[in-house]
């Protein structure tokens, strides 16, 4: 049951064949069996518990509030919950719990989902797998095997999501097939009175049509994206989706980017600089980590910090703050700002010319194991590893990752499709069409559950290095 | 490490900074002088703590100096993708709050309604009289 698709599992409540608090408990089981992976920073059992009796209760009268009521959902710690601490892995945020639920937290909760915990991030969402805001949807489900969807910039409410980088940071859906990203995203999707970044058009539940015919279809093969560093296996998974699509009768054609290479720095600058701004808001007066320093406010607000946030925080707030420096500002922040609209533009002129979906890797290769990971700084890592994801998020557009096929290790690749502003809906159609017929293999739980028992030899390996 | 050693003690502070500059860095761009950093720490309350960060920023800056090699003539820096659109304005109604103990639930130092912060317009102590770049 646990293997199985949101739409599935939906099902089998409906049907009675499984009960939401039965299910709850299995993912409790679970998630204790995994606990060596660290993925949940809190997981909120009492609760999780709670909302799946009051969703049996609604099962029971044949109530269910819609597909998602009774389904387990886990939420990364930078969104806020009510009642339940909210750290975005930061010591800044020990023990923060919020008074509120963010929009996308609330809309999943109305629908009856069953909150299982907040998950593992890097500190602030700055990790080298990048963030909402440089692609940490799409690259992790491209390395786990799972579907990684980042919507359109407006499309969802950012209300309550710890910012960033506002003009780019995006709720991203991580599920296992296409159809459940578009589940959720019906649930998600709609404007937000408290984000007055949300366009004004109100979100409605949809289904994906079924794509037969592909022949209308103009698929966009970006030339920049061919890169030295792109792992040969993954070239060739990116080569023989081209090849499949064109074998179907759709339109493959070569086009270009040619702002492609400028967009990280692009983004590094842009990035940082906002990261400075919104970092300011942790000072520890209100809410938030406090040292115990009193000689005076300014001693406090320093000290705070420096405790409160980690090297990789710090680094970027100082770089924000020196391309914010008046003699900085316009060679820099102002600058970037020019290269992003360049970078925006380079999409508008392909989508113009007819093409319909881009196709792209989403990584250079598959996971790296940690020791070769670490052995970079985060901003090369950033650099590298967001190579085809980051400029999306400069151009508010949406993208999805699917799994394609597995490496010859046996580890997820997953290729990039990129659609137009607001054809969210278009682009989830074609990724659902690819999915059906590359058929990736479904995760087998069983198996893994069955294997944790040998894996807990190797769980004080795994807590010695990750303690680094 | 902060600012009022600018006034009172230049010559010890800039003696003391000029360790930490990375003038010899083959990668640096040498801009983040003393100067700069005191300015930065000043302006970002946060410290650099460590000849490795200096460093670090000496790189994000030539990182970031790529851009240059960029023609933006006639080119308007973009600030939101959905510039074209019409911002949404709620109307002025108060819809919620009320929340004053939930809120102040989250501060560490509270008194009565108040949020309490440690004394204000204290200069920190000069710089020979702190520990530099202490490490957690």
């Amino acid at each position: 049951m646990l293997g199985r698709t949101l739409q599935e599992v939906s099902a089998a409540l409906k049907q009675g064949q499984i009960t939401p608090v039965e299910l709850c408990q299995k993912c409790l089981s679970l998630i204790k069996k995994t606990k060596f992976l660290n993925a949940y920073i809190t997981i909120s059992e009492e609760v999780a518990l709670k909302q799946a009796e009051e969703s049996e209760k609604r099962y029971k009268k044949g109530h269910s509030l819609g597909a998602l009521d009774g389904i387990p959902v886990a939420v990364k710690d930078n969104f806020s919950t009510s009642g339940i601490e909210t750290t975005c892995a930061s010591n800044m945020l020990k023990g923060y719990v919020p008074p509120y639920n963010a929009t996308v937290v609330q809309r999943l909760l109305d629908q009856g989902a069953v909150l299982m915990g907040k998950t593992n991030l890097d500190e602030f969402a700055m990790g080298a797998l990048g963030s909402d805001t440089g692609g940490s949807t799409r690259n992790p489900a491209a390395h786990c095997g799972i579907v990684g969807f980042k919507p359109s910039y407006g499309l969802v409410s950012r209300h309550g999501l710890i910012p960033l980088v506002n003009s780019m940071d995006v709720p991203g859906i991580l599920t296992r097939c296409v159809d459940d990203a578009a589940t959720v995203l019906g649930v998600l999707a709609g404007h937000d009175p408290k984000d007055s970044t949300t366009i004004q058009d109100p979100g409605k539940p949809f289904m994906l049509s079924s794509l037969t015919d592909v022949s209308k279809l103009c698929i966009g093969i970006p030339k920049e994206y061919l890169v030295p560093e792109l792992s040969s296996e993954v070239r060739s998974f990116w080569s023989k989706a081209a090849n499949l699509f064109e074998s179907e009768g759709a339109k493959v054609i070569e086009v270009s980017l040619p702002h492609t290479s400028y967009s990280i720095v692009c983004y590094h600058v842009l990035c940082t600089s906002e990261v400075a701004s919104n970092m300011a808001r942790f000072d520890g007066l209100e809410y938030g980590h406090r040292c115990d320093i009193d000689v005076s406010t300014e001693a406090m607000y320093a000290a705070t910090r420096r405790e409160g946030f980690n090297d990789v925080v710090r680094g970027r707030i100082l770089a924000g703050n020196f391309f914010l420096l008046k003699e900085n500002y316009a060679n820099y922040f102002i600058k970037a700002q020019k290269v992003r609209r360049l970078i925006a533009n380079d999409f508008v002129n392909v989508f113009n010319s007819g093409v319909d979906v881009l196709l792209t890797p989403t990584t250079l290769s598959e996971a790296v194991p940690y020791l070769e990971f670490i052995k970079e700084d985060n901003r090369t890592r950033s650099a590298q590893d967001d190579i085809f994801t980051q400029a999306v998020n400069m151009a508010g557009l949406p993208a999805v990752s699917v799994p394609v096929a597995l490496s010859n290790q046996g580890l997820p690749v997953g290729l990039q499709f990129i659609g137009r502003a607001f054809c969210d809906q278009q682009l989830l159609t074609v990724a659902k069409w690819f999915e059906k017929q590359v058929q990736f293999p479904v995760i087998q739980l069983q198996e893994l559950m069955d294997d944790c028992s040998s894996v807990f030899e190797i769980e004080k390996l795994a807590s010695v290095s990750l303690k680094q | 490490m902060w600012a009022r050693a600018v006034l009172l003690g230049h010559r010890s502070w800039m003696g003391w900074h000029r360790g930490f500059t990375s003038k010899t860095d083959p990668q640096g761009s040498g801009r983040v002088t003393a100067e700069v950093i005191e300015h930065l720490e000043r302006l970002a309350l946060v410290d650099f703590g460590s000849q490795e960060a200096v460093a670090r920023l000496e790189k994000a800056i030539a990182f970031a100096d790529r851009l240059r090699a960029v023609d933006t003539e006639g080119v308007e820096p973009m600030e939101s993708v959905l510039e074209d659109r019409c911002l949404y304005l709620r109307s002025d109604n108060v819809v919620e709050g009320n929340c004053v103990e939930e809120l102040l639930q989250n501060a560490h130092r509270v008194v009565e309604e108040y949020f309490v912060a440690p004394p204000g317009n204290i200069s920190l102590p000069k710089q020979d009289e702190q520990q530099p770049f202490s490490h957690n």
